[in-house]
């Protein structure tokens, strides 16, 4: 049993190290990374700016506040957005999932420790650097307190798991459809209007932030950026994380299942 | 999860490799012509069904090395991806080393070896040895054990010349020297081969050769392992199974098939085989 659970321990550290250096190896993609996430940032600072122009609190949300939100989500985005969704639903397409299942270990967990180094990476040459140089150009708000701070750090964690998770999902989806683009550009777009990325959660119309409270979206970015400003206090920030903390378990489930029903669809194309 | 105790008493699934009426069936489904095609194809697909493996049945025993060929399309690759577990049979049954392989998968794999020419184990931007620690944590094989099998392969394939750089920079043949060394790290008691040799020069196919007798005799390990060249099957298998539209046309030894056919060449005899004749009938019109 510990036997087995120190094996396994190793196998994920050795994943998350190799895909971390895997990274690596693609240099010219950080450039480009940092390039892109400087754009999107700038744009949707600016168009916020543009919304606010005049007034004093949109939503709940102030100007400032809401500059900050911007910055803060697409920061933190650069460390949980993962490309798993649509590495899976290439692999299945091509058929190189077969190398995965000749492999005595568990796919999902596999995919999952590989998708952390890839996070890790992140973390260090895009999140990090970024959040710096923008603090530096045009500084903005930081979280309230200490308390604040640390428990947004730990809601990172959970929107990577959140995410990594339904990206599986959606590059899985592959299994049945034969088709690879469309499947996880959709669950992109979806991801960004719903996680509240692009628009915080609070100024849809009430009946979709209805909806919304039922799914686990709001969990991988708005619920965490709440804490971050310090909307919510302690008491809420603890009850953001067992929010995420409850949607991971109910994902790892449901991703099981579906990978039990998906690899029965197989059907390995050439070669 | 093992099924081997109960059967082996049974005395009914006694060899490593154990297939009977084993079948596999694709559904394919039909592209409309134009937009409009397109457009009903989203409500109503129509479908046919291709018998891929239609109710083969194969023993082999420990130790063996065993040819398995067929023309392309004629069921090789679909056999081979249920033998490993990664196809799940449409009916029929597999046992494998003790194992139903796609439903005892993870466990199974610890088991085999799989190389398959056309796709890679090996991770593209990072040195070989890098891959190849990893599969030791994967497999779980002993730091030592790790060593010496290293050793054993650079001593066969002379791997130690390039297992720092990255697979991107490896020629064919050293790549498949590679994978061959990825597949075997466990030790695995079966080694599963698809087109091992594809696309190789002579040297890189005569030194991969030499190896796999090598590791065969000196571990036992039983192979089964398909491919286009006819030079593989002389060379490496004293059997051959020959497969066509999904059913075995022949099984049993190399020798014996060339003297059915009053032929000492087997790449004309294959030929003719895939062309639809049988041994005795006279070659028509050529």
């Amino acid at each position: 049993m510990f036997e087995s659970l120190r094996h396994r321990f190793a196998l994920a550290a050795a994943l998350v190290r190799l895909e971390f250096i895997n990274n690596l190896a693609y240099r010219a993609t950080y450039f480009t990374g940092v390039f892109n996430y400087g754009i999107q940032i700038g744009a949707y600072y600016f168009l916020w700016d543009a919304v606010f122009a005049g007034r004093r609190l949109l939503a709940g949300f102030t100007r400032e506040e809401m500059l900050t939100y911007v910055i803060v989500a697409w920061v933190v985005r650069s460390f949980y957005f993962s490309n798993l969704d649509r590495r899976v639903a290439v692999e299945i397409r091509n058929g190189d999932i077969a190398m995965e299942l000749i492999l005595p270990y568990d796919y999902q967990e596999a995919k999952y420790c590989r998708a952390f180094g890839e996070a890790l990476f992140r973390l260090l040459f895009f999140t990090l650097p970024t959040g710096i140089v923008i603090y530096l150009l045009r500084p903005f708000q930081l979280p309230p307190n200490f308390t604040a701070g640390f428990l947004f750090i730990l809601s990172m964690l959970g929107s990577f798991l959140i995410n990594a998770q339904l990206s599986l999902m959606a590059g899985l989806l592959a299994f049945f459809t034969q088709s690879t683009s469309g499947i996880y550009r959709a669950k992109r777009v979806i991801m960004d209007l719903c996680t509240g990325l692009l628009i915080p959660i609070s100024f849809y119309p009430e009946w979709f932030q209805k909806v919304l409270a039922f799914l686990p979206f709001q969990a991988v970015s708005y619920l965490p950026n709440l804490i971050y400003l310090g909307k919510v206090d302690t008491a809420g920030a603890l009850a953001v994380l067992a929010r995420q903390f409850f949607w991971a378990v109910v994902l790892f489930f449901l991703g099981r299942l579906f990978w039990r029903l998906a690899v029965r669809h197989l059907v390995i194309q050439g070669g | 999860m093992q099924f081997s105790p109960i059967l082996r008493k049974e005395g009914i699934f006694l060899a490593i490799i154990n297939v009977r009426n084993l079948t596999k069936e694709f559904k394919i489904y039909h592209h409309r012509e134009g937009v409009i095609g397109a457009i009903k194809d989203l409500f109503h697909r129509e479908y046919r069904i291709i018998r891929a493996v239609d109710g083969i049945n194969m023993t082999i025993e420990p130790g063996e090395i065993v040819g398995y060929i067929g023309a392309n399309g004629a069921g090789k690759s679909t056999t081979i991806k249920m033998l490993t577990g990664i196809l799940v049979p449409t009916a029929g049954e597999v046992v494998v080393n003790g194992f139903v392989p796609y439903r005892d998968r993870e466990e199974y794999t610890r088991h085999i070896g799989v190389v398959f020419g056309q796709r890679s184990q090996l991770w593209w931007d990072i040195a070989v040895l890098e891959s190849l620690k990893l599969l030791r944590r994967i497999y779980r094989v002993p730091e030592k054990a790790f060593r010496e099998r290293l050793a054993f392969f650079d001593d066969l394939l002379g791997l130690g010349e390039f297992l720092h750089l990255p697979v991107r920079r490896l020629s064919l043949g050293q790549r498949m020297r590679c994978e061959l060394a990825a597949a075997l790290l466990h030790n695995p008691p079966l080694l599963f081969l698809d087109e091992p040799t594809i696309g190789l020069d002579v040297l890189a196919k005569a030194r991969i050769r030499e190896f796999l007798l090598q590791v065969n005799r000196e571990f036992g390990t039983t192979i089964l392992l398909t491919t286009h060249d006819l030079k593989d099957i002389e060379a490496l298998c004293p059997r051959v199974i020959i497969i066509d539209k999904g059913r075995i046309l022949y099984d049993g030894g190399r020798e014996d098939l060339l003297r059915q056919w009053g032929h000492d060449d087997l790449e004309e005899i294959v030929r003719r085989i895939y062309q639809g004749q049988r041994p005795g009938e006279v070659e028509a019109g050529v």
